[in-house]
């Protein structure tokens, strides 16, 4: 079976999160890495191939050229090879137009599962599977946190705001997988040192069809009007454990009166 | 202006988040009107009426009846081409992101989410949001019309505001892809332990647990403050904690006056359900972790070593 996993860089947690005001783009001049949330996706996918027996697992991404640096840890962890859309014509791409672009480039791979993660930690979209499998006219379910693949068909166990739903669809499929699904595994020495020879390939809009205006800012139909600061939570108080931490916590009870 | 609000119902009431989108989006634009899908849902309109829509359009049909996005996302596209929708608003859910996600793509039409906050500025709509885990504060436009818009949970109150009501039934053909996919059944899952949203005190555990095991702990210190133990959907997900006990956008919504969380990270959607909480507690190995922005006290340590020892302290207080 030929399974496509969606995945993206992002910058690294903590201070590496932050917009540039000029562009009113994220900055992502600082570390990377890939979406964290985009590792359940490709050990699902790696489960799959293993269980089915044969096939292939493509990771396909859309972002700056050196995202491959991120990218090539899905690879590591044994995905088979990577496809990445990057241009210049692409940059401040929104879901219209990332939606899009992402389509183009599994329709090229007709995947019999794509399997997205449960959110960028850049975004907090959870959106990108809806516009993605609404593109390709393929059925989608989300948050998926159990999964069994039989034959033509996927199962899937996924919360909702009012429990737990089972549901069904015929492939080719579109999954959204939650982070509790699965735990990934992690790269071994001789992947990582195997990942470097994986194909690796990068394409430009031209190579998909894509023309100018449906991609970048000109393809996208949202706008960054202005970035402001959030009011402030007030006085924090954080601290190192250095073995007295309880007797903190519990000073801080005791003056809250909870304690 | 016209707008559009998409209605959630579950077991014939709607949900409070998409009242209070209708409600909101009724107080910007005379013009608004709702969508309400699903089988046997016709007697809903008045409802939508009361919060504010002066007209309710209603696809009621059988093969709607289950709770899945894209033949609802068929319907909406020819209700926006039909009627020429400036604006088509949800409150955030599984379903409707699912929904605003497939529509955003089959009208091409621009996708805001996580919006706090709606107004109308020049005669256009400019949504407020908070982004990269709440660290700032962006304000959101769309360059084309219909505009599409999530709106976090939470964030509207669903106030009566006299409407209309006008309903209108619509029909609409569902794309053959649409219907790949089938519900098989809801999971009902049992109610156990005191319900966390009367308790005062929370101790919430999260992944960083590290096993189903981890909850014994916490168990003991929530018995020492008299408090309850609540969880994040991870750990739900993983089948460590019952539903019951979740906190967040698809859990439960909690103001204690006391939250304690501990190995969990704090992601938007677990704080959208406890961030009214009066005083809260972190207790996280990892110094970046989101939940040490919007905390009162935060620990970055290890909780194996920092529960037990606080427990064995309130304990000694206690007596
Ligand atoms: C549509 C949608 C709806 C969602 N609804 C909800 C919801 O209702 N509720 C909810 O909670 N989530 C929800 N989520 C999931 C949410 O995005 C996060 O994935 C989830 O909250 C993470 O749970 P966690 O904090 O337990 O796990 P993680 O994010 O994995 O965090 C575990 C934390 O434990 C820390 N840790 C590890 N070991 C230790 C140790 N020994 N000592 C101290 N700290 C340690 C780690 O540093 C880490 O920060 C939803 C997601 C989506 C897409
Ligand atoms: N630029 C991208 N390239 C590839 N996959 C992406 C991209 N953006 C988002 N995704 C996928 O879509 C999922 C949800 O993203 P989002 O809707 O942005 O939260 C992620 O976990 C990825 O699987």
């Amino acid at each position: 079976m030929k399974i496509a996993v969606c995945v993206k860089e992002v910058p690294d947690a903590g201070p590496n999160r932050r917009m540039d005001a000029g562009t009113k783009r994220l900055d992502r001049s600082g570390d990377r890495a890939l979406n964290a949330y985009d590792l359940n996706a490709v050990e699902e996918a790696l489960r799959i191939k293993e269980a089915v027996g044969d096939g292939e697992v493509v990771l396909v991404s859309m972002g700056p050229a050196k995202a491959l640096d991120s990218i090539r840890k899905g690879l590591a962890m044994g995905a088979d090879r990577a496809v990445l859309v990057s241009d210049e014509g692409a940059a401040g791409s929104d879901l219209v137009a990332t939606s899009y672009i992402l389509a183009k480039a599994l329709e090229r791979e007709a995947p019999q599962l794509v399997i997205f993660g449960q959110q960028s930690s850049d975004s907090d979209g959870a959106v990108m599977w809806a516009a993605v499998a609404d593109r390709l006219g393929m059925p989608v379910i989300s948050q998926v946190s159990e999964l069994s693949v039989d034959g033509g068909s996927v199962t899937a166990k996924r919360q909702t705001e009012f429990g737990y739903d089972r549901i069904s669809a015929t492939l080719p499929a579109v999954l959204a997988v939650s982070d509790a699904l699965n735990e990934p595994r992690y790269p071994s020495l001789k992947g990582i040192m195997g990942a470097k020879k994986k194909p690796q390939d990068v394409l430009a809009l031209e190579d998909l069809g894509i023309e100018a205006g449906r991609a970048g800012e000109g393809g996208s139909r949202t706008t960054v009007i202005a970035v402001g600061s959030p009011p402030s939570r007030g006085d924090t108080i954080k601290i190192e454990d250095d073995g007295t931490a309880a007797q903190k916590i519990l000073e801080f009870l005791v003056e809250r009166k909870f304690a | 202006m016209s707008t559009l609000v998409f209605l959630e119902h579950n077991e014939g009431t709607f949900t409070k988040g998409s009242l209070g989108v209708l409600s909101k989006a009724a107080s910007l634009d005379p013009d608004t009107a709702a969508v309400v899908i699903g089988s046997g849902v016709s007697g809903l309109a008045a409802d939508a009426g009361r919060y504010g829509a002066a007209r309710v359009f209603i696809a009621d049909d059988a093969s709607l009846g289950a709770p899945l996005p894209q033949p609802r996302v068929d319907v909406i596209a020819s209700l926006v081409q039909a009627h020429g929708f400036d604006n088509v608003l949800f409150g955030a859910s599984v379903l409707a992101s699912d929904i605003a996600g497939g529509l955003s793509a089959r009208l091409d039409a621009g996708l805001n989410w996580d919006l706090g906050d709606l107004v109308v500025d020049g005669g256009a709509l400019v949504g407020k949001r908070a982004a990269l885990g709440d660290t700032v504060l962006v304000d959101v436009g769309w360059t084309s019309t219909p505009r599409i818009g999530l709106v976090r949970s939470g964030s509207f109150e669903a106030t009566e505001r006299p409407g209309a009501g006008a309903a209108e039934s619509v029909s609409s053909d569902v794309r053959d892809f649409s219907t790949r996919a089938s519900y098989l059944e809801r999971l009902q899952e049992a109610q156990i332990g005191p319900a966390i949203e009367e308790a005062d005190i929370l101790v919430t555990g999260g992944r960083g647990l590290g096993a189903p095991e981890g909850f014994s702990k916490l168990e003991e210190l929530a018995a020492a403050l008299g408090g309850a133990v609540a969880s994040t959907r991870a750990v739900v997900d993983s089948g460590w904690y019952p539903y019951a006990t979740q906190i967040g956008q698809t859990g439960k919504s909690v103001s204690p006056k006391l939250y304690i969380g501990a190995g969990v990270s704090g992601a938007i959607q677990h704080k959208v359900g406890m961030q009214s909480s009066q005083v809260i507690v972190a207790i996280n190995k990892d110094a970046n972790a989101p939940i040490f922005d919007f905390c009162d006290f935060g620990v970055v340590g290890d909780l194996n070593e920092i529960i037990p020892a606080l427990t064995a302290l309130v304990k000694a207080r206690n007596t």
